[in-house]
């Protein structure tokens, strides 16, 4: 058998965006560059558990849908994360599961019926020349992904396996049900307060921790707008500094902007805090016009929940 | 120096505040902290993010509690001094192209501070800037320190594409955007330079440290650069 990386499915229809994600690019962000990485980690993180691949392993990142990508030998996958009306050859599919395809085997993404994030992981994980120490793909920065520039997939492009399943496909496996989040349900997220809270005007931070905020459509990954009261703090525009994932800035306009893997590393707007990595998992996968609730949570919570998070995964 | 502050930035993340306000004088304290967290954290250090006043450490939440981190922290503190290589970075120019074309806030600008056009690029153009760090996206160099009579607050709502090359100013700050992104800096003209290219052994044209001047050109020396003139509106 050929040890090299083999093509494993062809795009023969883009959707609007689709591209490989690790579990980000690291040691590089002090030159400006961003994390990058799948903005669900949970999701992302079973896909790969569910095909035995390492944590780290990259995974294709299927936003909203569109996508159509037909398999070019006997494949085992696992779909996970958003329901975006996954067929394969015209036939319903759920995620949180593994699934086979044949040769020739069309694998479709529709449209978003809960969630906006769906991963796909293969066996061996996606082959991609990892650039700056990781496969993550980041449009903005022209870096990673399958191509190393960052490129979005596109029809005729191949995705490869870095070493194809010899074994026999296994019958099919699934993730926990308790693990599978109803993506349309209204969701409390943890945030962990920042230095900078104290500057927020009393009313503000009511506001913050009790309205019900709005997902605006002016959302990606670099970060997601919360739509609601408008919020006032003392400090006016700041030294720019290093932003951690999930800061909660609040630019001049009082709509607070949720920074997620693509951001920009150094910022300067006053921050309430930081979500939890969960929270920015989860925030994730809601639409826009989805309500969500802000909840401070202290930091030895958030460590706590990220460890029992981590705990199933290896490597 | 005030005493130096540990600031809570989530999982995994401490924010170090050195200083309160910009200065060159902070850059070695900077670097040097930058450094000695490197050994102190060792394998546990997941990326460092440098700048004007403060460090963030990030660091592995599987291979240390936030109270570990923070007494890591607490210790390279205690005996930290500052770099003595202050004398680094070398002489870099930017050529730019002021023309409200490619810098839409250069008419507000001026005409917020009853200046000329011509008196407002003069007041850019004037200050030898200091790199004091890289961030926002790759190769963009924050820049400092702008004329107080150019200081200019971030606009209320950040632009959603700002296009490669545009030189731009916010608070005391001055900068170029590297590539096409969201931003919230107030845009004065454009530059033909390629800021950021990973192929490159220095993969940004600006380090941390450099000397930069801004150099005034004409559209037609701009254009025979390789810079690109596509209105704001139209890029």
């Amino acid at each position: 058998m050929s040890s090299g990386p083999v093509v494993a499915l062809d795009v023969i229809k883009a959707g609007p965006l689709a591209s490989l994600q690790d579990a980000g690019r690291f040691g590089v962000r002090h030159l400006g560059i961003t994390q990058g990485g799948a903005v669900d980690l949970h999701a992302w993180a079973w896909a790969n558990q569910l095909v035995g691949n390492a944590w780290g392993a990259a995974a294709l990142e299927v936003t909203f849908g569109g996508l159509q990508l037909q398999a070019s030998r006997d494949l085992t996958l696992a779909l996970c994360g958003a329901d975006l009306g996954a067929t394969i050859d015209g036939v319903a599919l759920s995620p949180w599961r593994t699934l086979q395809l044949a040769p020739g085997q069309v694998l479709g993404f529709a449209a978003p019926r809960q969630g906006m994030r769906a991963y796909l992981a293969i066996a061996g994980g996606f082959h991609a020349e990892p650039v700056l120490g990781s496969r993550a793909g980041v449009a903005r920065e022209a870096l990673g992904g399958h191509d190393g520039e960052g490129r979005q997939l596109a029809v005729g492009d191949a995705l490869r396996v870095s070493t194809p399943a010899q074994s026999p496909a296994p019958s099919v496996l699934e993730v926990p049900r308790e693990q599978r989040p109803d993506y349309r349900q209204t969701v409390v997220l943890g945030l962990v307060p920042g230095a900078q809270i104290g500057a927020f005007s009393g009313r503000s931070l009511f506001d913050a921790f009790n309205a019900e905020w709005t997902v605006d459509s002016r959302s990606d990954r670099m970060g997601i707008r919360l739509a609601g009261p408008v919020l006032n703090s003392e400090v006016g525009n700041l030294v720019s500094e290093g932003i951690a994932l999930g800061a909660v800035q609040v630019p001049p306009d009082g709509q607070p902007i949720v920074l997620l893997n693509d951001r920009q590393t150094i910022g300067g707007y006053p921050r309430l805090g930081t979500l939890t990595p969960l929270a920015c998992s989860r925030l994730a996968q809601c639409q826009p016009g989805q309500t969500v609730i802000l909840k401070p949570q202290p930091l030895d919570r958030a460590q706590a929940e990220y460890r029992t998070f981590r705990k199933p995964f290896a490597g | 120096m005030n005493a130096p502050r540990i600031e809570n930035a989530g999982l995994g993340g401490w924010l170090v505040r050195l200083f309160d306000t910009i200065d060159e004088a902070n850059l070695p304290w900077v670097t040097a902290l930058a450094r000695q967290c490197e050994s102190a954290f060792g394998p546990a250090l997941v990326d460092l993010v440098p700048s004007y006043t403060t460090l963030l450490v990030q660091y592995d939440p599987l291979m240390l509690t936030p109270d570990q981190a923070q007494r890591r922290l607490q210790s390279v503190l205690a005996e930290l001094a500052p770099d003595e290589s202050d004398a680094s970075g070398s002489e870099k120019e930017l050529p730019v192209w002021y023309d409200p074309s490619v810098g839409p806030d250069l008419p507000t600008l001026a005409d917020a501070r009853a200046l000329g056009l011509e008196q407002l690029v003069a007041l850019h153009t004037q200050t030898t800037y200091r790199v004091f760090a890289l961030g926002f996206a790759p190769g963009f160099a924050f820049m400092g320190s702008l004329d107080p009579r150019l200081e200019a607050p971030r606009l209320a709502t950040p632009r959603p594409r700002v296009p490669r090359g545009s030189v731009a100013i916010a608070g005391r700050q001055t900068s170029a955007y590297p590539a096409v992104s969201p931003g919230g800096w107030n845009l004065l003209g454009r530059t033909p330079v390629t800021l950021f290219d990973r192929h490159r052994h220095e993969m940004s044209y600006l380090q941390v440290g450099d000397r930069v001047r801004m150099v005034p050109v004409s559209r037609e020396e701009f254009l025979r650069l390789g810079g690109d003139t596509t209105p704001l509106e139209a890029s």
